[in-house]
């Protein structure tokens, strides 16, 4: 049944959709009508300014949404054509194929290492050269491994804004997600740690269908295949990266994109 | 305008400096006169023969002053206490913090605290009213009133200040450390013991201490409850007498001035000495550990 559900995946070539997704926070809808694709192996940027429900989208696609109490979805999302929202969807396996990276690097007050190793440990993973391997490649992978090689039994609280972020990468990837969410990563860090973050994100690409917010225009340029663009709660426009920057079809997604509102 | 202004501002600063001066001196004052009363029973006793002494007979012909015994009791009475409350304490925090629907949590956390306000003769009286007969009858003793009845009613005592300092400490660990988890593919209840309680247990831990010396100072309850014997105990349900119940049985009849009042008031500086013992331990801990959480940049 699974192969069947990756084949027809692979004939429409999207890794993640959603279709007609709604989102209710109590009685306040903060998305509406939301149908947008995501293909394999490519990088989608939600742009948009602040509280048009970037950050609500992309904690749909993980069900991080979950977590609130007073939430409520209506429509579907699609992992390679399996809706998430079916109630007999295992949650657990889904964050493990669908991995999040978030605004503020929020690493665990544990060691380097022992942050990387936290998902294979709550996967039941025990044997101890796996786990090493696993975590020198999940470093390596996030640009890391060189900077902290020395020091993966410290503290990950003692690294750098940037590190802590590229360990989150890195312990997001430990599991090997097919679909990595990425919430405005680099708004806390300086532009060289930014740098890091963007190129990391070029390599990852080739692996990993990614989904990243950003209130950067230059950095979805940078970075994105295709471009989605969020204004209160709608999706307003979403295409080739490079059409929506020097040929939107719509005027207010030309407005915010030349930096006109928003 | 500005000029008076500032002159306010000064008056009211001078104020509350005095006000402060004046609430910390008086502390002071009192441990000195705590100590100025209880150090003369030294030049009858020596240090050594006074702690570790195994006999109080403060009124016998000569008398002995070996409050041995005494400190045994407390200790043991506050151990067995935290062996009750810490689990249930921290339990319930969890509990409330993590595991409760927002409904329950609201109701539960404020009949916590009201526990918090229950005056400790009330919980004295039904220790003696309902569980020395209950324990009695059970377990076929001599008497109801002893150190496991005694430690039972200190940790209804000391649970509300446990487990609403766990409460905070849990409830304050940063969302993003939780989400964090569960992205990765951790279930709720995984998330909790992996990350939730590592992160809270400085405040954990201070919880617990200072729920502790509560217990250890506690008077009324132990003076009601624990039997009042002055002897070593040999088993949970020996009849004991810690240090602040000796202190407020005999310190009416203890002559001024004379060696049974120096006697007291040299258990007094002891039992100071252990609860200042066990706040610098709290203090300590809750700095020490104050950096957990989610990083800052
Ligand atoms: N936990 C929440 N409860 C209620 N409303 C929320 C919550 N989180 C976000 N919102 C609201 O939903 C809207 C979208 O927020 P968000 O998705 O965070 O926007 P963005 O990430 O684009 O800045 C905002 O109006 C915000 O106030
Ligand atoms: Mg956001």
């Amino acid at each position: 049944m699974n192969e069947k559900v990756k084949d027809k995946s692979k004939k429409n070539g999207f890794k993640m959709k959603s279709e007609n997704l709604d989102f209710f926070y109590g009685d306040f809808q903060a998305l509406h009508d939301i149908s947008l694709n995501f293909e394999s192996r490519q990088v989608t940027a939600l742009i948009g300014p602040s509280g048009c429900g970037k950050s609500t989208y992309l904690r749909c696609l993980n069900r991080m949404n979950d977590l609130i109490p007073i939430s409520r979805v209506k429509g579907k999302v699609l992992l390679d054509g399996e809706n998430i929202y079916d109630p007999s969807l295992d949650v657990v396996m889904l964050r493990r194929r669908v991995g999040m990276v978030f605004q503020k690097p929020n690493p665990f007050p544990k060691s380097v290492s022992e942050n990387v190793a936290y998902g294979l440990r709550v996967n039941g993973i025990k044997n101890k050269s796996f786990i090493r391997e696993r975590v020198e490649e999940s470093l390596e992978k996030a640009a890391l491994w060189e900077e902290v090689k020395d020091r993966l039994d410290d503290s990950a609280l003692g690294l750098s804004g940037g590190q802590q972020q590229r360990l989150c990468i890195a312990r997001a990837l430990a599991v090997e997600p097919d679909v990595l969410l990425m919430d405005e990563p680099a708004s806390a860090l300086d532009p060289i740690a930014t740098q890091k973050i963007e190129e990391l994100i070029h390599r990852l690409k080739k692996n990993y269908t990614i989904i990243i917010v950003t209130h950067s225009m230059q950095q979805a340029a940078r970075v994105s295949d295709r471009t989605a663009f969020f204004y209160m709660g709608k999706l307003i426009e979403e295409g080739e990266t490079d059409t929506i920057f020097t040929r939107p079809k719509l005027r207010q997604t030309e407005d915010y994109i030349t930096g006109r509102f928003g | 305008m500005a000029n008076k202004q500032h002159t306010k501002a000064k008056t009211m600063q001078s104020l509350f400096f005095c006000i402060a001066t004046a609430s910390v001196g008086i502390l002071f004052m009192i441990m000195i006169f705590l100590f100025m009363e209880g150090i003369p029973l030294f030049k009858i006793v020596s240090p050594n023969d006074f702690l570790l002494g195994k006999y109080w007979y403060p009124t016998s012909d000569p008398p002995d002053f070996g409050i041995f015994p005494l400190i045994l009791a407390s200790l043991y009475v506050t151990l067995l206490s935290s062996v009750i409350a810490i689990p249930l304490g921290v339990m319930t925090a969890i509990y409330l913090a993590e595991l409760a629907s927002p409904r329950v949590a609201e109701i539960v956390k404020p009949v916590v605290e009201l526990l918090a306000a229950l005056p400790s003769v009330v919980i004295g009286f039904f220790g003696m009213v309902i569980v020395a007969p209950f324990l009695q009858k059970t377990f076929g003793l001599a008497t109801g009133l002893n150190l496991f009845n005694a430690a039972l009613m200190l940790a209804f005592m000391s649970i509300p200040t446990i487990c609403s300092l766990s409460e905070d400490a849990v409830y304050s660990v940063p969302t993003g450390l939780k989400e964090g988890s569960l992205a990765l593919g951790a279930t709720h209840w995984e998330t909790i013991i992996r990350v939730i309680l590592p992160a809270s247990v400085s405040g954990i831990s201070t919880a617990v201490i200072l729920g502790m010396s509560r217990a250890i100072g506690e008077t009324m309850v132990v003076l009601m409850v624990a039997g009042g014997a002055a002897m070593i105990p040999g088993s949970l349900f020996d009849p004991v007498r810690p240090l602040p119940a000796s202190i407020a049985a005999e310190m009416a009849e203890a002559p001024f001035r004379g060696d049974h009042y120096y006697a007291l008031f040299a258990t007094g500086i002891v039992l100071f000495l252990f609860t200042l013992l066990f706040n610098i331990v709290a203090d300590f801990i809750s700095h020490k550990y104050r950096q957990v959480g989610e990083a800052s940049l």
